[in-house]
């Protein structure tokens, strides 16, 4: 048993389900709003669509799936290249540092996210 | 005349390691690449590489022949020969002992996290555990992996991560005991995988199953394993 404190879910089988889960979540997601697009658009229509609540969830739903989906991946990437094993203790500090500022940034977008979907 | 390129590294001579080009006379056959390296050794005894059965049974002979790992026993030129140029290097991601010849120590510590052996806590019996035709049957494409390292070392995460990413061979010797009826140890030995680097570290690239040697399938293993821990969870 490997220890990982800065993981998703701390076990694998969760970070593996989530990931997986997202990813439906971001497909059908984009699948709908290119559907959408394909068909044509203007703003009263993009406006309206985008006003009811239901699309509201489903667009709240992809963005924190995109949140989390970005933060297994991404963790899965730092861990691999950005390490003590290959960098020293460098390698520590660079990670963590990669992580925080990823962290923000995806919070960022989700909360930004929020005050759009709801015109706050 | 093939022309051979070998990784040549003495840490106590040299101050790195180099490749040196050597020509062989193969006498237009087609040999094996160990036959090669013998052939080589005959003329300069100071090129060190390991190797024991000479027929694809003890594992000591994997190397990275023109950029793919295998057995050097059992692979012909005809297979690996591009342009009569053959390049040999030991196998990746280990640290080299001295020239083909790599620390396996890393690859042997993650074997023996998996527990490579039956545990049962019920009594023994009087002769042996019986096991039925299909229980053993589970067994097949597992149990015939001889350690040779060749996937392990041709795995990115491996390399990357090789104290805590369990890898394709120890995996596979992971499953070969959760598959096996006789074993009793199955939720132990679920429990001690269930984190983001033992099991979950594979992306399933499959180098694993492209490069083994005896053509067993790991990702499929690991696959197997990865069920076995969402049917505990869920």
């Amino acid at each position: 048993m490997v220890t990982a404190v800065t993981s998703m879910g701390r076990s694998g089988l969760y970070d593996w389900m989530m990931q997986r889960v997202s990813a439906v979540i971001l497909l059908a997601y984009f699948i709908f709003v290119g559907c959408v697009l394909l068909n044509g658009v203007d703003y009263a229509a993009w406006k309206a669509l985008y006003s009811q609540t239901w699309m509201r969830i489903f667009s709240l739903l992809a963005l924190l799936s995109l949140g989390l989906h970005a933060w297994v991946g991404l963790w899965a990437v730092f861990t691999d290249y950005l390490t003590e094993r290959l960098m020293g203790t460098t390698g520590n500090v660079l990670r963590f540092l990669a992580q925080a500022v990823s962290a923000l940034i995806m919070f960022t977008y989700v909360v930004w996210g929020v005050q759009i979907l709801w015109g706050l | 005349m093939l022309q051979v390129s070998i990784y040549r590294y003495n840490p106590e001579t040299d101050s790195e390691p180099y490749m040196q080009d050597v020509q062989v006379d193969t006498g237009g056959k087609d040999l094996m690449v160990l036959d090669v390296l013998e052939l080589i050794k005959s003329q300069d005894t100071t090129v060190t590489y390991r190797r024991s059965c000479r027929e694809g049974v003890c594992g000591s002979d994997g190397m990275n022949m023109n950029g793919k790992n295998g057995l050097a026993c059992i692979t012909p030129l005809s297979e690996t020969v591009r342009n009569n140029k053959l390049v040999l290097r030991p196998l990746p991601g280990l640290p080299v002992v001295r020239d083909l010849v790599v620390d396996m120590s890393m690859f042997y510590a993650q074997y023996e996290k998996v527990q490579p052996f039956l545990m049962n806590d019920t009594p023994a019996p009087a002769i042996e555990r019986l096991q039925s035709p299909e229980e053993r049957e589970k067994l097949d494409g597992l149990y015939e992996c001889i350690l040779c390292a060749c996937c392990s070392s041709a795995c990115p995460s491996f390399w990357w991560n090789p104290d805590r990413f369990i890898g394709p061979s120890g995996l596979l010797q992971a499953y070969r005991f959760l598959a096996d009826s006789r074993d009793t140890a199955t939720e132990e030995r679920l429990a001690k995988l269930d984190d983001p680097f033992s099991v979950f570290r594979c992306h399933g690239i499959q180098n694993c199953v492209n490069v083994c040697p005896k053509n067993l399938n790991p990702t499929r293993a690991i696959g197997h394993i990865r069920n076995m821990l969402l049917s505990r969870a869920t």
